[in-house]
């Protein structure tokens, strides 16, 4: 029982991690199909943010640093992915796989501008102290900072929820989402919608990044670690539906915890994976669809 | 030849605007150009890019400052030495593929190059069907002479076997393996359960992440079910970095769970964080405290140079050494050319910052002091036992009768060989 519980919370706290670099992608890939392989850039700068906060501005209050980070991570990654948008990815409409190998491009760029900036090495983002315990509960070990990165993830995918749900501004993505010529005689301005868009998206792997930089490294590699991940939820999900990438976020955190436990890390992996084919010959579209006369591709 | 017809491919491709590109490129020299002017060219090859980017490249910084030192104080020979850098990007078969350029298109002397074994085996058959010649500075597992290699790093007697003999003397018998998947890893940990098996210790687990993984609950989590006394770290890379992080996240300090790893060095300490090592084991043959002449002047040459924050640890002294016993052979043997470079080296004797240093006659490898030190909450190692005296390499642990059956095919045939 005790292992049972024990791989549960692994699994749950693994699918917080797998859902919070995913929810940005549902913005980005899942409303605007576009594959952006730069997510992972995004992550990486937001993961960046504590470091940086921490030795500047807050050395003496890391643990501030790390709450100050998410907001600010959310901003930087967001004009980061605003910027791409604008300047690149405006023009390669209805062109995925061209954004594809841009987005590539831009990713490599942006990790060498990290190295340049920050060096390669590795950087250490100090555990605030209360951050630093553990709570034992039915034999199992629930530490603080992956039960605070739980708290972050539902936040984010409560305020996501009524971004798109409530907000008018919310409404007008998914309009746009659903039927780009009809939003735009409809006088939606489809442009500024598509800039939005990709701030919130790339804002969001901003925090993401934050959050990994607490459990993992923080170097110019760091996003190319969860953007496969991200990717993958998102797909499995259902393009665009917060429902979904929350449920496969989980789906494949429980059953990567259960079958590593009872193999090894890397058939974990390998059953996560068989298990996503198997699932899309079922449910090629994931596992939320939605009718549509138009995809926006 | 091969470069000519890959010139001729060049042109033929690009069609007319090629005439720039290709104009850079034919001054990849044949050995002419290499033998006559006043300069040699000579290879080093790291990841720059890539997971293993965060160790490489100091390593690579470590063997830029022993070129611009030799040049410094007037070359080898009378002939200043030209680096040609070189991305390996973490993946071995860019490393094969980068190694084949520097020595077929490049015409280096020498190569000073890879990390991960997975990068030496992918090295090692290219370096030999070209007739080159490689110094590899990173510690590794060992059953392997290859004639084109030279081993600057430890082999399994000299970091391994050593770290085993201390815990065992410390009654740390309760052990669990942790490592990278891949061959470093493997390897090493098959001799570790050979070593165990015939001196008492006991192997509670055995698990392995994938190279620049960093989802390591599961594995934290198999660790402390099994309460071992101490862990053998085999990981590499970020792996690291969310172990420790984990590790400690679970309320684990090393008088609980002692680690020891043999893949984090001064380097690697800052960026998994001080406080998640303080306290913790690693076995290496050199750390930046190591109390010797020579190396205040290694440490003091690099900080000059790369900056007062930048520390050094084994692989990169090792990589510094490297160029010097490859100069010290060169002049020996009079001459730049690989076939008597290589019988040179043999025996060659420098002092170096981790202590004097003898290349072994025969097996490519050099004798190393063991050292078994613990992070200190600067971030530094502080060494807490040493071998006393240089081990010699013994690759295939042929003096060791518990690990009798580990050196088969392949490795058995070359150590033979080089006996």
């Amino acid at each position: 029982m005790e292992t049972v519980l024990s791989n549960l919370y692994i699994g749950v706290t693994l699918a917080s991690i797998l859902l919070l670099v995913g929810l940005g992608l549902t913005f980005t890939f899942g409303q605007m199909g576009v594959i952006n392989m730069a997510h992972g850039e995004f992550i990486m700068a937001g993961a960046y943010v504590p470091y940086v906060l921490q030795t500047t501005l807050f050395e003496h209050a890391r643990g501030t640093a790390v709450l100050v980070a998410f907001p600010v991570a959310f901003v930087v990654a967001g004009l980061m992915g605003a910027l791409l948008e604008r300047v690149v990815l405006r023009r390669m409409h209805g062109r995925p796989l061209d954004t594809l190998l841009v987005t590539f491009g831009v990713s490599l760029m942006l990790q060498q501008l990290a190295k340049d900036l920050f060096s390669a090495e590795n950087k250490e983002v100090v555990t605030p102290t209360w951050l630093r315990g553990q709570w034992h509960l039915g034999g199992v070990t629930l530490t603080h900072t992956r039960l605070f990165v739980l708290l972050v993830v539902v936040a984010t995918v409560a305020a996501v929820w009524v971004f798109l749900s409530r907000l008018a501004a919310g409404r007008r993505m998914r309009a746009v989402m659903q039927n780009r010529q009809l939003a735009a005689v409809s006088g939606l301005p489809t442009g500024r919608v598509d800039t939005l868009t990709f701030f919130l998206g790339s804002g969001l792997a901003g925090i993401a990044g934050v959050a990994v930089s607490l459990i993992g490294s923080i170097g110019t590699t760091t996003g190319t670690a969860y953007v496969l991940s991200a990717f993958l939820v998102v797909i499995v999900g259902g393009l665009g539906k917060l429902r979904g990438v929350v449920l496969a976020a989980l789906f494949l955190g429980v059953i990567n915890a259960y079958v590593e436990h009872a193999t090894s890390s890397t058939i974990g992996k390998a059953a996560v994976f068989a298990f996503v084919i198997l699932f899309l010959q079922l449910r090629p579209n994931g596992i939320v669809t939605f009718q549509t006369r138009g995809l926006a591709a | 030849m091969v470069v000519g017809l890959a010139l001729a491919t060049t042109f033929a491709a690009c069609g007319n605007d090629s005439n720039s590109a290709a104009g850079t490129k034919t001054t990849g020299g044949s050995d002419s150009t290499a033998a006559s002017g006043g300069t040699i060219k000579v290879g080093v090859l790291q990841s720059l890019s890539g997971t293993m980017s965060i160790s490489e490249v100091a390593v690579k910084n470590s063997e830029l400052l022993a070129i611009k030192e030799i040049n410094d104080a007037g070359g080898v020979m009378g002939k200043k030495l030209e680096p040609v850098v070189e991305d390996g990007e973490s993946k071995p078969e860019v490393f094969a593929q980068k190694i084949q350029k520097l020595l077929t298109q490049d015409d280096v002397s020498v190569v000073f190059g890879g990390w991960t074994s997975a990068s030496r085996k992918a090295m090692k058959p290219v370096v030999e069907g070209a007739h080159g010649l490689l110094f590899y500075p990173v510690q590794y597992e060992g059953l392997e002479v290859s004639p084109n290699i030279f081993y600057t790093g430890a082999t399994t007697n000299q970091q391994i076997v050593p770290a085993l003999d201390y815990l065992k003397e410390k009654g740390l018998t309760k052990v669990f393996l942790v490592g990278s998947d891949y061959v470093f890893p493997r390897t090493a940990n098959k001799e570790i359960k050979a070593y165990a098996a015939a001196n008492g210790l006991q192997i509670l687990g055995e698990e392995y992440l994938q190279l620049g993984d960093t989802n390591v609950q599961g594995i934290v989590q198999k660790v402390l079910d099994a309460k071992p006394q101490v862990v053998f770290n085999t990981l590499n890379g970020d792996s690291n970095v969310a172990f420790f992080k984990e590790l400690k996240a679970k309320g684990n300090t090393p008088d609980k769970i002692q680690t020891v790893s043999v893949s984090i060095a001064e380097e690697e300490v800052g960026g998994v964080g001080v406080d998640n090592l303080a306290g913790h084991l690693v076995a290496w043959n050199y750390y930046q405290t190591t109390d010797l002449p020579k190396n205040k002047e290694f440490v003091a040459g690099f900080q000059k140079e790369y900056g007062a924050d930048k520390h050094t640890d084994d692989p990169i002294e090792a990589g510094y050494n490297s160029v010097y016993i490859w100069k010290a052979a060169v002049e020996k043997a009079g001459s730049f050319d690989v076939a008597k470079v290589i019988p040179a080296a043999a025996g060659i004797e420098l002092d170096t910052p981790e202590g004097h240093l003898t290349v072994h006659a025969s097996n490519h490898h050099v004798y190393k002091t063991a050292r078994i030190g613990m992070v200190n909450s600067n971030g530094l190692i502080d060494e807490v036992w040493n071998s006393g005296q240089p081990v010699a390499p013994d690759p295939c642990l042929d003096t060791y009768p518990w690990a009798k059956g580990l050196a088969t095919g392949e490795a058995r045939a070359e150590c033979d060989a080089a006996k």
